[in-house]
């Protein structure tokens, strides 16, 4: 039992921790630990991206050794957990290996294109007038291509090849990513209180620092996140028709470009990479939903 | 750091803290091919006024008629067409005068909307100390400041500066406001409706706080309302605007006593009354403001004003010093042709 003193202490500092709790970013995720969806799609990510990281020292057979014998096993052979593709690679290490690429090249562009499609945006909607009329009818420019043909024809001209698909991944990006800041930050300019800042003679660098950043990253972040997932299938999509990354790396687009002659001797194992990149894309999703509903509120 | 030291008077009392002159201001209307309608919001249109030293200017009109615009030129958080701005003998923005920010610096505004006007995310704390360290001041000294003019807007410091805005009730935040106008020491504040959107308990604390602090730190105010109680009980002047123009300019004495634009009558005997045998069975006015996009010629008040004659159509009456007042109506002016007018 503790001693009448204890408590008392404890309710005099109970306060104190409530209110440093009671900023934005700590009611987020107050929300966040509430919602199971979230979590387990958080949960599933994280166990991905770790092995991917680790596939090295998880003790996994070797991706790249093929075997004539072995091609095409089944699910659930001896030592080949999830079989063997059509060169006799273990397909359990190939997948664990294949997050790697996969999800490098989902995560990597959606980055590139945060950094400069919300430094663009976040420029045109403050600054506003002839720069946001410049700035955005050049993204309108690519937005006139569907974002699929554009990947393909900007990597088909480039030719394949990991940093090419990633550059032209990230230019993809950088259009949508660019007019949801632009839309957010003009709104955030908007509240008297940016007026009150600048009636305040801070520099417009200090305004946005300040003022602007706090308040638009959160729906930024939230839509850069629901755009991972729209990556991770277009680059293995591009990998798929040939245009992303080579043999015999492994990648889930390719994986399942390769094992698509499979798929009358074992359509499971050739559905495999697919199940890895709905569930990726998935998770991605749902979290970036999660992650909205936990920030969308007025604070 | 110089620019965190109240600023010195420099012309004395008798030269205007502020004088405008010639403000205008007109928005473009969006629309039409490539957003440019070539239709524009006559928002503000050759205003002139000057504050003293030390005076609340009381602005009021209806809704629309351009009183926020002028505040917001005043400041120059809008750029004006055309027009000056002179801040106690310094013309601002132009060459031998003083900078927009040095201007900003020594007129600051309280908004009307108290959740608007403070950052979600931010601390009242952090709010206060933004403007001050924008301006160069270190941190430490930045929390005394903030304590100080927490102290002064009556919220205790201890208890408020960790706060975020949406924990504080209306009034409180509007306090917090008034303490972010004051944080860089300046000298005219423009109170653009400032506590039009409290309930009027929390109303008049604010408004003898608002007393207060001018005497307590020498300020002169520019109080915008649409609430003519309000006005007159702060004000020692009184400009009474119609669609982007000064209609009439006087003490409050002579405005609420003897008004002589029949818009001012309007607005006037459009108070409630608290004596039931007085109350106005007709509204004194009727309809809404014309559109400022296509304002009426001549006298902008014509197509409502029961007085209205041919020669308000054709010319537009000047603001005329009368006396007390300036009154721009060509009833008051001799030989304007006006049937009511004086002959010469």
């Amino acid at each position: 039992m503790q001693s009448p003193t204890v408590d008392i202490a404890a309710a005099l500092v109970r306060p104190t921790v409530a209110s440093a709790s009671r900023g934005y970013w700590p009611s987020v995720g107050r929300r966040l630990r509430r919602d199971p969806v979230t979590l387990i799609c958080a949960g599933i990510l994280l166990l991905i991206v770790l092995s991917s990281i680790t596939a090295p020292l998880l003790g996994l057979a070797d991706p790249y050794k093929t075997s004539m014998i072995r091609r095409l096993y089944p699910l659930g052979s001896p030592n080949h957990l999830l079989g063997t593709d059509e060169l006799g690679r273990d397909m359990f290490a190939r997948l664990i290996y294949g997050g790697r690429l996969s999800l490098f090249m989902g995560v990597m562009p959606v980055l590139c294109a945060l950094l400069i499609g919300g430094a663009l945006g976040i420029t045109a909607g403050f600054v506003g007038g002839k720069v946001n009329m410049a700035i955005m009818r050049v993204m309108d420019v690519f937005y006139a291509f569907p974002s699929v043909l554009l990947a393909i024809s900007l990597s088909g001209a480039m030719g394949a090849g990991t940093e090419n698909t990633l550059l032209s991944l990230t230019l993809v990006f950088i259009p949508p990513i660019c007019r949801v800041s632009e839309s957010v930050t003009t709104q955030v300019r908007g509240f008297d209180f940016v007026d009150a800042a600048r009636a305040s003679g801070a520099s417009a660098l200090t305004i946005v620092r300040v003022h602007v950043l706090g308040n638009v990253l959160g729906p930024i972040l939230v839509y850069a996140t629901s755009l991972i997932s729209v990556a991770i299938i277009l680059a293995a999509g591009l990998s798929f028709l040939g245009l992303g990354v080579k043999p015999p790396e492994p990648e889930w687009g390719l994986m399942l470009n390769t094992l698509r002659q499979a798929i009358y001797v074992n359509p499971v194992l050739a559905a495999l990479p697919g199940v890895m990149i709905f569930i990726t894309s998935i998770c991605f999703n749902l979290m970036s939903d999660g992650l909205r509903a936990a920030m969308d509120v007025k604070a | 750091m110089d620019a965190l030291l109240p600023p010195e008077d420099r012309g004395g009392p008798a030269q205007p803290l502020l004088l405008a002159t010639g403000l205008r201001k007109h928005f473009p209307v969006p629309g039409g091919l490539l957003g440019r309608s070539g239709k524009v919001v006559r928002a503000v249109d050759d205003l002139s006024l000057s504050v003293a030293k030390g005076e609340t200017l009381g602005v009021v009109g209806e809704s629309g008629c351009g009183k926020s615009t002028v505040a917001r030129l005043l400041i120059r958080l809008i750029t004006p067409d055309s027009g000056t701005i002179v801040l106690d003998g310094d013309p601002v923005d132009e060459p031998h005068g003083i900078t927009v920010n040095e201007l900003r610096r020594q007129v600051q505004m309280v908004f009307q909307d108290s959740y608007a006007s403070l950052n979600p995310r931010l601390t009242i704390a952090e709010t206060l100390a933004f403007a001050p360290k924008a301006h160069g001041l270190p941190a430490a000294e930045a929390r005394v400041r903030v304590r100080d003019l927490l102290d002064k807007v009556g919220l205790d410091p201890a208890n408020y500066a960790e706060r975020y805005p949406h924990e504080l009730s209306g009034g409180q935040r509007q306090r917090v406001n008034i303490a972010r106008a004051l944080a860089l020491r300046p000298r005219l504040i423009i109170l653009d409706e400032a506590v039009s959107a409290l309930d009027k308990s929390v109303e008049a604390q604010v408004l003898n706080m608002l007393v207060d602090l001018k005497t307590e730190l020498n300020l002169t105010y520019i109080f915008i309302s649409h609430d003519l109680n309000v006005v007159q009980y702060l004000s020692d002047r009184v400009l009474v605007m119609y669609l982007g123009k000064i209609v009439e300019l006087g003490s409050v004495d002579a405005i609420y006593g003897n008004p002589q634009h029949p818009y001012t009558r309007a607005l006037l005997s459009a108070r409630p009354s608290m004596d039931p045998r007085r109350r106005t069975k007709e509204a004194p006015i009727q309809g809404d403001p014309p559109n400022p996009i296509d304002p009426p010629s001549g006298c902008r008040f014509r197509t409502r004003c029961p007085f209205a004659e041919d020669v308000c159509a054709r010319t537009e009456p000047p603001l005329a010093d009368t006396g007390a007042q300036a009154v721009a109506c060509h009833m008051r002016v001799a030989g304007s042709g006006h049937s009511k007018a004086a002959t010469p």
